[in-house]
């Protein structure tokens, strides 16, 4: 019971975190409206779909899980930023269990994602963004989107305690997110890549939630449908393993980590 | 009772390359103050963090408050208070919303965390500054609201690293007013500093620890035997030094030295006060007026010049 409590609390801390520098709040959400805006009117018109509705349509849930992705340079270079200030070495000498700690910070840092996912919808339906697939699907969409966002908040723990300087903390996860999210169905087609990427594409977790909640809104996906492989045809069910496996591995590993941390 | 004891811990860093406490052995008294002092580097963060459950030590053993520190982690958090070398408090919070929270995590529930941080506040001069931002504040108030938050559940047991390295001399003041009031209060403390005045000043007892071993323990007055009595040191006008030389010399039945630049004549003395007055005598008997007088103790930069051979060089901090 006690540890729910304290979840509570630091989850509470993240939150508030985000109220008392709404600088935060505010460019972690204009970078994603300000893509939204320029992918839908810089490309939406040379990229033809064959979709009815259009280039925003599939350029939505792109978005949507590039943005979530960056939870984890979030989580990571906050960490980073409080252990180099002895912060953790603080709760870590509170009598309250480890996990709770850490769990409370990666949900308090997931749930900056609920309002920024909410800004960026308004934004799509503000340029012709319309899922079609009736409320209960869309919200298991958003479901979807937020847990992804957890997930790697998890591995944001693990990189921010391995990499101790906040600013290295950033370009680190900068530079996992980037590749990983362009490589991948979520702006173009994999189609047009060279094999061996193709492939790479297809089996990227951010792929596969992509195509998972383009199909959750309504789209048939053929945007990214390709060599018929099994993610591609099966993305929400990949992208469940792939969430069961992330917080699989990096439950544990990031507790461990957290318990010995120092700075 | 020994609130606190340490037996022979050992601690390396990058696989034995650095040895940062080397058999380091030490025990306070319940109720007393034990000043760790020892220059950057020689491994008092380390203790610290090791008693405070932060760190495994690779061998050794170490008892809290009746608590094996390495068994029983979670039951010595609860009886510890610890204010790290770095104030570890929320920047981005405020004051009140810091203490409010961290009295929450030590499950005081909310009422009672109020009422604790606005107490704490109130005892620590932040009253006015409580609803500001930790961003704002100085760094003498960083450190008080640190120590506060290290204060929440009334610990028995208070460490605190290097607690006014950093501060100015006002804030260092500050900060020595308020940990002696705390002692008055019956915290046992172990103090970590690198300022011999500090330690004192602060501690009752101190251990002069040095590349990870305690070299020297003992009452600052004990330490300061080990280097020899009182030295007499006396500001003459430049033409009356000669004079004085002598006069020094055959009171204190030691040679005496001068330093010209200042114009001091000194000699260490066994007879302390009563060298003292006879030197007085004898100077005004000779008209000579000095400008300055003094029995110097030996400082505690001389204990550690006498104990190790060197002043107290800083190894490197590796971060
Ligand atoms: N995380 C670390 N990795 C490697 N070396 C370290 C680490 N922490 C401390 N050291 C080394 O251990 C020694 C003792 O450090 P420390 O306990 O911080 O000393 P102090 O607090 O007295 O300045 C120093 O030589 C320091 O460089
Ligand atoms: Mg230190």
């Amino acid at each position: 019971m006690s540890a729910l409590l304290d979840i509570r609390i630091i989850t509470q801390r993240q939150l508030r975190l985000l109220t008392r520098v709404p600088e935060v709040l505010i460019f972690s959400t204009i970078q994603p409206v300000m893509f939204v805006l320029l992918f839908r009117f810089v490309f939406g018109g040379s990229i033809d779909t064959g979709q009815p509705g259009g280039y925003v349509q599939l350029l939505m849930p792109g978005i949507f899980v590039q943005t979530v992705a960056f939870t984890l340079a979030g989580t990571a270079s906050g960490l980073a930023e409080d252990l180099k200030k002895g912060l953790i070495d603080r709760f870590r000498s509170l009598p309250i269990s480890p996990s709770a700690l850490v769990v409370g910070r990666t949900l308090g840092d997931s749930m900056l994602n609920i309002v920024v996912l909410v800004v960026m919808a308004l934004a799509g339906l503000a340029v012709g963004w319309r899922p079609s697939s009736g409320i209960t699907k869309i919200l298991i969409g958003f479901l979807f989107l937020f847990l992804f966002g957890y997930a790697l908040s998890w591995v944001g723990i693990y990189v921010g305690l391995s990499v101790s300087d906040a600013r290295v903390v950033q370009n680190v996860g900068f530079m996992v997110t980037f590749p990983l999210t362009f490589l991948s169905n979520a702006f173009a087609p994999t189609t047009g890549m060279p094999r061996l990427l193709q492939y790479f594409a297809e089996w990227n977790p951010v792929s596969t939630m992509v195509a998972g909640c383009r199909e959750l809104f309504g789209l048939q996906n053929e945007f990214g449908a390709t060599a018929g492989s099994f993610p591609s045809e099966n993305p929400l069910l990949m992208s469940i393993v792939y969430m069961g496996l992330i917080m699989l591995i990096f439950i544990p590993l990031s507790v461990r980590k957290y318990k010995n941390a120092s700075n | 009772m020994k609130s606190v004891i340490a037996e022979d811990l050992v601690k390396t860093y990058r696989d034995g390359e650095v040895r940062a406490l080397d058999h380091l052995s030490l025990d306070v008294e319940e109720g007393t103050v034990l000043g760790v002092l020892g220059p950057n580097g020689a491994g008092k963060t380390t203790t610290v963090r090791i008693l405070a459950t932060l760190l495994k030590p690779d061998s050794g053993r170490a008892m809290v408050g009746g608590i094996d520190v390495i068994k029983h982690p979670d039951k010595v958090r609860q009886i510890i208070g610890l204010s790290g070398q770095y104030a570890a408090v929320d920047e981005i919070l405020t004051g009140y919303d810091n203490l409010v929270m961290f009295g929450e995590l030590y499950h005081l529930g909310k009422k009672q965390a109020v009422l604790r941080a606005n107490e704490l506040l109130e005892r620590f001069s932040l009253t006015e500054s409580a609803k500001r931002p930790i961003k704002t504040y100085s760094g003498g108030m960083r450190r008080r609201l640190d120590l506060a938050a290290s204060l929440i559940v009334k610990p028995k047991v208070l460490f605190l690293d290097e607690p006014t390295t950093g501060l100015d001399p006002r804030g260092r003041l500050e900060m020595w007013g308020v940990i002696e009031d705390l002692v008055k209060g019956g915290t046992t403390l172990l103090l970590t500093t690198q300022y011999l005045e500090e330690a004192d000043q602060l501690a009752d007892e101190i251990a002069v620890i040095d590349h990870g071993k305690v070299i020297a323990r003992g009452t600052s007055d004990v330490l300061k035997k080990q280097v020899g009595g009182e030295r007499l040191e006396i500001v003459v006008e430049a033409a009356h030094i000669e004079k004085t030389q002598a006069i020094v010399s055959k009171v204190s039945g030691n040679k005496s030295s001068v330093d010209a630049g200042i114009r001091m004549v000194s000699a260490p003395v066994s007879t302390g006060a009563t060298a003292l007055i006879e030197t007085l005598r004898e100077l005004d008997a000779a008209g000579i007026h000095p400008l300055d007088v003094g029995l110097k103790r030996p400082s505690l930069d001389d204990v550690f010049l006498s104990l190790t051979g060197h002043i107290a060089e800083e190894k490197e901090e590796a971060k």
